[in-house]
């Protein structure tokens, strides 16, 4: 196929303008979105700008948030995982459990620890090693993993002793210690995921897999460490709630995996992998956060409350994927 | 053969994609009741054109005829209409139906809502299925047919439909012997029902057997139509080939080295067998052949994307064993892929990125990326290559293919390595690009690296390598010298004769 017309000379695109650069990026719309928020919510109750009352705030959705941490790069790589909320109620059962039973505190953590990898790795074993797609697999484990946890507690709540109980009362230069894990975790997975060259490797898997293999990128061995990450954080979150709450029932933060996912969306990740930062999700966690503060110090109805929370979602999402294609040639 | 009646008339048929003529002004006439060969080499337009007349894709110019009518094949659905049916080479079906239902499939009558006439759909079937002489249990699903039989369905629904003319496109390349044979039997009955048949195949021998007329495109043009019994295999070969490019010149042959890598009886069943050859430092090596022929699955082999399933590999003279292509970059291999967007890019992620994505040691020696050293690296990798670029921040996606492609050249130049294959490395690429990929290649074998050249266009094997080893079906079937290589030896061991598939 000879092809005589098509010039040498090609006109080179532009380089794009940094304010384009800065528009595109992944979580620019939902650092706008944090300051509409809070200059929103600060309007609505003048006793909004209680910083003790949004950090006592954040504490409750804190677990979670930590989790939707790693669950984006599981989705930058181009995977998910739906079943860390009900991962969260298992291990904390089993934990709760195992130490009602006599075994020493210390260890009945590892149990935990323990549960929550072991779960990861039933969800790597089916989502990779048999590559049946990870949205179907989670969503089986998601309700397997409830269902033994409430075989395991029944109806009951487990206490767990007092010595554990109050994680979000404990303060570290008047921050709570969840919120603190928070910003650590946060810290360290933004620096894996845009620093070193695993975290490189997350972004190429997921921008195409194929190409990632033929570069000699071993993108299962990374997918599979991602599961077990998140199967081992998620069962940490579970016992911090447990620590929280003071009890451990069946159904511990259920629902919880469409919030973890709504934090990512959120934050801009993109739901087919290859787009997506730690910085995004880290503010759309403190965006939910304010944004029901805000609703609630305005005295709004839940209802209303679950409605923005909605809107907001799909705001978001059509915005950046506008701005995203706008720019796209 | 001239008394019959005119089915098909095109004239000026031409064809487009994103700029690029595929078909140009070509003039076509079918006769009631012939089976037609297209012949061509790969992107010759043969598809484009059958295509074309299916209804698939629309001509950018051109007017068709119909037994002397006008006619606008605007869908397939058209061409169903007209009595048009394209039998594709993997038949396309709906697996979970039945094999009734996919026979009589668009043709059912009644509203949308009214009652599936069952009984009729499988005596129809059955009918249909009869006419071709086939026994096929219509009720099962068509999972699990053996792809002649679909084949066979394939055929059946275009009598379902009363086609006039039924195109295939190379139908035989996935039958057995046995299969073939039944396939021509059929050929032939349509041909007497006065049906016309087109038979696009790249086996001589098989379309001396069936066929009455040949037509020959090349480069998107028609070339030739003659009868089959006035023109010989070597004329027919002559005809497919005859370029008007100029030759390409390597500026100078390289010192030809110590053995750098060495197969033997490589065999993977399906795709490759008993692959043996020699590749020295400096040297290249061409590998010609068809579309299918095998070569990129001995490339996909030898980097471990798909390893063999037996047979050596030696590399320096060590026995290796590649699983996967992070060994093969160990020990010093390089493949570019031929399917660049596929295998290639990372199309959203930066040039910097696409650029540095085999050497991650090199970036981030502590663990971390050092950002000034991938600056430093990739812009240096630029300048050589000149890739032009508007920044390396830039979406890979942005650059024109050309510039894409040298991309990915200089990711694996990067590695350093000692052995590189090119798989199709200029495909798709503006010509002055081409002219200087072939100068990089030609340096690239100065260099003392061995390279493993896949093209399917011949004057490039021809001013590029040293040795071009031809692949057919699976086997490496003719090794010739520079010297003594021209564009018929190689497509003559490159065209399947005997119409004997493994």
């Amino acid at each position: 196929m000879t092809d005589a017309s098509t010039t040498q000379t090609r006109k080179l695109a532009p380089a794009r303008p940094t304010w384009h650069v800065v528009l595109v990026r992944p979580e620019t719309m939902t650092f706008f979105l944090l300051i509409f928020g809070l200059v929103g919510a600060s309007y609505l109750s003048p006793f909004f700008l209680d910083m003790n009352y949004i950090l006592r705030s954040f504490t409750l959705t804190a677990e979670m948030s930590i989790v939707a941490l790693v669950l984006t790069m599981v989705v930058i790589s181009g995977e998910i995982d739906l079943s860390p909320a009900a991962n969260m109620a298992l291990s904390a059962c089993i934990f709760a459990w195992v130490q009602d039973a006599g075994v020493p505190m210390p260890l009945s953590v590892i149990v935990g620890l323990l549960a929550g990898l072991a779960m990861g790795a039933l969800n790597a074993f089916m989502s990779i090693r048999m590559q049946l797609p990870s949205i179907i697999v989670t969503i089986g484990t998601l309700i397997f993993f409830r269902g033994l946890a409430q075989v395991l507690a029944g109806d009951r709540s487990i206490r767990v002793p007092d010595s554990f109980i109050g994680i979000n009362t404990v303060m570290v230069v008047g921050i709570p210690l969840p919120v603190v894990i928070f910003f650590i975790v946060a810290i360290i997975l933004g620096l894996v995921l845009g620093a070193t060259v695993i975290g490189r490797q997350i972004y190429q898997i997921g921008t195409n897999q194929e190409a990632a293999l033929h570069a000699g990128i071993n993108a299962k061995r990374i997918k599979v460490g991602l599961f077990l990450v998140l199967g081992l954080v998620s069962a940490a979150a579970g016992m911090m709630a447990a620590s929280r709450l003071g009890s451990v029932r069946y159904d511990l933060v259920l629902g919880g995996e469409l919030q973890m996912v709504l934090m990512a969306m959120l934050g801009g990740t993109y739901i087919f992998g290859g787009r997506g930062t730690i910085l995004g999700t880290f503010l759309a966690a403190w965006l939910l956060v304010i944004a029901s503060t805000g609703m609630t110090v305005a005295n709004l109805l839940p209802a209303i409350q679950l409605t923005v929370l909605g809107i907001l979602l799909i705001v978001a999402i059509i915005a950046t994927n506008f701005i995203y294609a706008r720019t796209q040639r | 053969m001239e008394g019959l009646p005119m089915l098909i008339e095109a004239r000026g048929i031409s064809k487009q994609f994103g700029g690029v003529d595929v078909l140009s002004d070509v003039d076509l006439d079918l006769h009631a009741g012939e089976i037609h060969a297209l012949l061509g080499e790969n992107g010759a337009g043969k598809s484009t054109f059958a295509k074309i007349l299916a209804g698939i894709h629309r001509p950018t110019r051109g007017k068709l005829r119909l037994n002397g009518q006008p006619v606008d094949v605007s869908s397939p659905i058209a061409a169903q209409k007209l009595g048009i049916a394209l039998i594709h080479q993997e038949p396309i079906s709906f697996p979970d139906l039945s094999v009734a239902e996919n026979i009589v499939m668009g043709r059912q009558a009644g509203g949308l809502l009214s009652r599936v006439p069952w009984a009729k759909i499988i005596a129809d079937a059955r009918r249909y299925l009869d006419m071709l002489g086939v026994s096929l249990d219509v009720t099962r699903p068509m999972r699990g047919l053996s792809i002649a039989n679909q084949q066979m369905v394939e055929i059946a629904r275009s009598l379902a439909s009363d086609s006039k003319l039924i195109i295939m496109d190379e139908p035989t390349a996935p039958l057995t012997p046995r299969e073939v044979d039944t396939l021509f039997n059929i050929a032939r009955r349509l041909r007497e029902e006065g049906r016309t048949i087109i038979f696009i195949s790249h086996r001589l021998e098989e379309v001396r057997m069936l066929c009455d007329r040949v037509t020959i495109f090349r480069d998107g043009a028609h070339i030739a139509t003659q009868t089959i019994d006035s023109i010989s295999d070597d004329e027919i070969i002559k005809l497919m080939i005859g370029r008007t490019l100029k030759k390409y010149m390597r500026k100078h042959m390289a010192a030809i080295g110590e053995t750098a890598l060495e197969v033997s009886n490589l065999s993977l069943p399906g795709a490759f067998e008993d692959v043996s050859f020699t590749l020295r430092r400096g040297e290249i090596i061409g590998l010609g052949g068809l579309v299918g022929a095998g070569r990129t699955d001995v490339a996909r082999a030898l980097f471990g994307v798909a390893p063999a399933a037996s047979g050596q590999i030696s590399i320096g003279g060590v026995g290796a064993t590649i699983n996967k292509p992070s060994e093969a970059i160990e020990l010093g291999l390089s493949f570019v892929p031929e399917d660049r967007a596929g295998h290639g890019i990372f199309s959203t992620l930066s040039v910097e990125h696409n650029l540095t994505a085999a050497i991650p040691n090199l970036i981030a020696p502590s663990g971390f990326i050092s950002r000034k050293r991938e600056h430093g690296i990739s812009s240096q990798a630029v300048d050589d290559l000149s890739i032009r670029l508007a920044s390396l921040r830039q979406p890979i996606v942005e650059l024109s293919g050309g510039n894409q492609q040298k991309a990915i050249l200089a990711r694996w130049l990067l590695t350093e390595p000692k052995i590189l294959i090119l798989d199709e490395p200029t495909r798709g690429i503006d010509i002055g690009v081409k002219a200087e990929f072939y100068d990089m290649i030609g340096d690239l074998a100065e260099a003392g690296r061995a390279i493993l050249l896949i093209s399917s266009e011949l004057p490039e094997l021809l001013s590029l390598c040293d040795r071009i080893l031809v692949m057919s079906e699976g086997r490496i079937t003719a090794e010739f010298p520079r010297e003594t290589a021209t564009q018929e030896s190689i497509m003559q061991a490159a065209v399947p004769r005997t119409g004997m598939a493994a």
